[in-house]
């Protein structure tokens, strides 16, 4: 058994996976709580295509492709906080604007090189095995500088998410502390894109938040069990990948999304079966 | 009696609607006005004008005689019961303290009088014995309440209350009246808008008729003249409206 879990971390390559996985779990687990609870999932769906363009463009151009999809998701993420001001539109149809549009521009811009499809596809679903030293420290550093700042912010994050007109009311800046956490979430997008892709990406950043929300009344709690839901379907997703040859992104998604299940079911109490037990006793609950 | 909230010649513009036209209002430290006037009359307007949510054409906004700009932590806000995520998973306490979210600054954590300023707020609203229940487990009159302890944890000068006689029921009107009484006789102003005449007729020190611009203001006692309320409401057979506020016809 020892050696079974053992063996992929002989090869440099699987550790770095299991480091990038890990981390970029971490890293949306807390980034993303607040997206599940705000109801920001659209956006983060959002934000995950957009930043193709850039990745396109740091291609093209053979520049640095984290910051090319870190420009382009950030200024999207900015537009979106922008023309949803407008209230005239709804912000769901602001971002389906956007969104489009991005992917679009980035189909546009990775067609026009020879390589087009082995790109896309490593684009669209991660390398999380083709990672350098240097993806590894990206990753560990912007991560560690998200979740310092979900943490320091989280008090006004909280007041902002509860209430926003009173927050605004208060005098805090309700409009850039949207912003900070539209650009946080972008961030997150991008240090994990490697991991499982673009497309699969939101996975990460809402089912295990969204499984540890039907776990707890607490936030702290919610944004430690989805870091713990997160890093163990990673980590699960990579072990049965190296044993059967299976796409990692994939399996990690199907991870998190038999927890995210389970949690739904089984929860205590607000789980399906929970709910069904206290509704039998309705006297117990009060 | 000094000048809590003072509103000059305030004019405030919807899109292309005019929806205050010059409203003077002022509420004395521990005097509590009631801002009645049917819908669309600008009440809530009003409030989140002075609040500094909506730009102001022209006139001002003062509290304690300082512009609001300037003296925004002094206005507690209770706003209506929508407004509020219940869903988040925040305890009765820690949704109290976000009261204090500006007080105690960014980046810092709560300090002793931040929790002794939510400890007394949760007293005040009968919260203790709730503190750690999660928000989202909480009756209609509990969450009115936990909206009130928000607002007096951050000690306000000027409590302004939209709307919170709205789909509470008479135990509860009666527990906010409570609520507020003691704030109000520790010198808080209050400016309660409401559709609950008879409520604001039993509460309140003076009522203010608002449509557009002050209708009428003053002691509830005083406002006996029915013109007066039928020119607020827009209405011609007021018999009901009339009857419900003991006016005589």
């Amino acid at each position: 058994m020892i050696e079974i879990l053992a063996e992929p971390w002989q090869h440099v390559f699987m550790q770095r996976a299991f480091t990038v996985a890990m981390l970029a779990s971490v890293v949306c687990a807390v980034v993303g709580s607040f997206v599940v609870l705000r109801g920001m999932a659209f956006i983060g769906d959002a934000v995950a295509h957009a930043v193709f363009p850039g990745v396109a463009v740091g291609y093209v151009l053979g520049a640095n492709l984290a910051i090319g999809g870190a420009i382009a998701g950030v200024v999207t993420a900015l537009t979106i906080s922008v023309v949803s001001q407008n209230r005239r539109l709804k912000e769901d149809a602001v971002i389906g604007v956007f969104f489009a549009f991005a992917f679009g521009l980035g189909i546009v811009l990775i067609s026009t090189q020879g390589t087009y499809t082995g790109d896309l596809a490593s684009f669209l679903f991660g390398q999380i095995l083709g990672l350098s030293d240097g993806d590894v420290i990206t990753v560990a550093v912007v991560g560690a500088v998200l979740i310092a700042a979900t943490l320091l912010l989280r008090k006004e994050l909280v007041t902002v998410s509860l209430d926003r007109e009173t927050a605004a009311a208060s005098g805090l800046p309700v409009f850039w502390l949207d912003t900070a956490l539209y650009v946080m979430v972008t961030l997150a997008i991008v240090i994990s894109l490697q991991a499982v892709g673009n497309i699969l990406v939101l996975a990460l950043l809402i089912t295990p938040a969204a499984a540890a929300r039907m776990l707890t009344e607490r936030l702290g709690v919610m944004m430690l069990l989805a870091a713990g839901i997160g890093v163990a379907c990673a980590v699960t997703g990579l072990y049965v990948s190296y044993y059967y040859n299976l796409a990692s992104g994939g399996l990690i998604v199907l991870a998190l999304t038999a927890v995210f299940a389970g949690c739904w079911l089984a929860a205590p109490r607000y789980g399906l079966l929970g709910r069904r037990r206290q509704r039998a006793r309705p006297l117990a609950a009060t | 009696m000094t000048a809590a909230l003072r509103v000059e010649s305030l004019r405030v513009r919807l899109g292309e609607r005019l929806a205050l036209d010059g409203v003077d209002l002022t509420v004395g430290a521990g005097e509590m006005v009631g801002l009645i006037g049917p819908n669309g009359a600008g009440k809530t307007t009003l409030l989140r004008a002075v609040l500094g949510l909506l730009p102001v054409e022209s006139g001002q906004v003062l509290i304690g005689g300082e512009p609001v700009a300037r003296s925004r932590r002094m206005i507690g806000y209770v706003p209506q019961r929508h407004e509020f995520a219940w869903d988040f998973p925040v305890t009765v306490a820690g949704a109290v303290l976000t009261g204090r979210t500006r007080a105690i600054g960014w980046l810092r954590r709560p300090r002793s009088a931040d929790r002794e300023a939510v400890d007394e707020a949760l007293a005040r609203a009968g919260l203790t014995d709730l503190r750690d229940r999660p928000v989202g487990q909480l009756s209609g009159g509990q969450r009115q309440r936990v909206l009130v302890a928000r607002a007096l944890a951050s000690r306000p000068a000027v409590l302004l209350l939209d709307e919170p006689f709205t789909g509470v029921d008479v135990p509860t009107q009666e527990l906010l009246t409570d609520l507020v009484a003691r704030p109000r006789a520790d010198g808080t102003a209050l400016l309660m808008t409401t559709h609950d005449l008879p409520a604001a007729a039993a509460t309140c020190d003076r009522l203010c008729l608002l449509n557009q611009r002050v209708v009428a203001e003053g002691p509830t006692a005083e406002l006996r003249d029915p013109a007066v309320w039928l020119r607020a409401f827009g209405v011609t057979s007021s018999d009901q409206l009339l009857t419900v506020l003991g006016v005589p016809k």
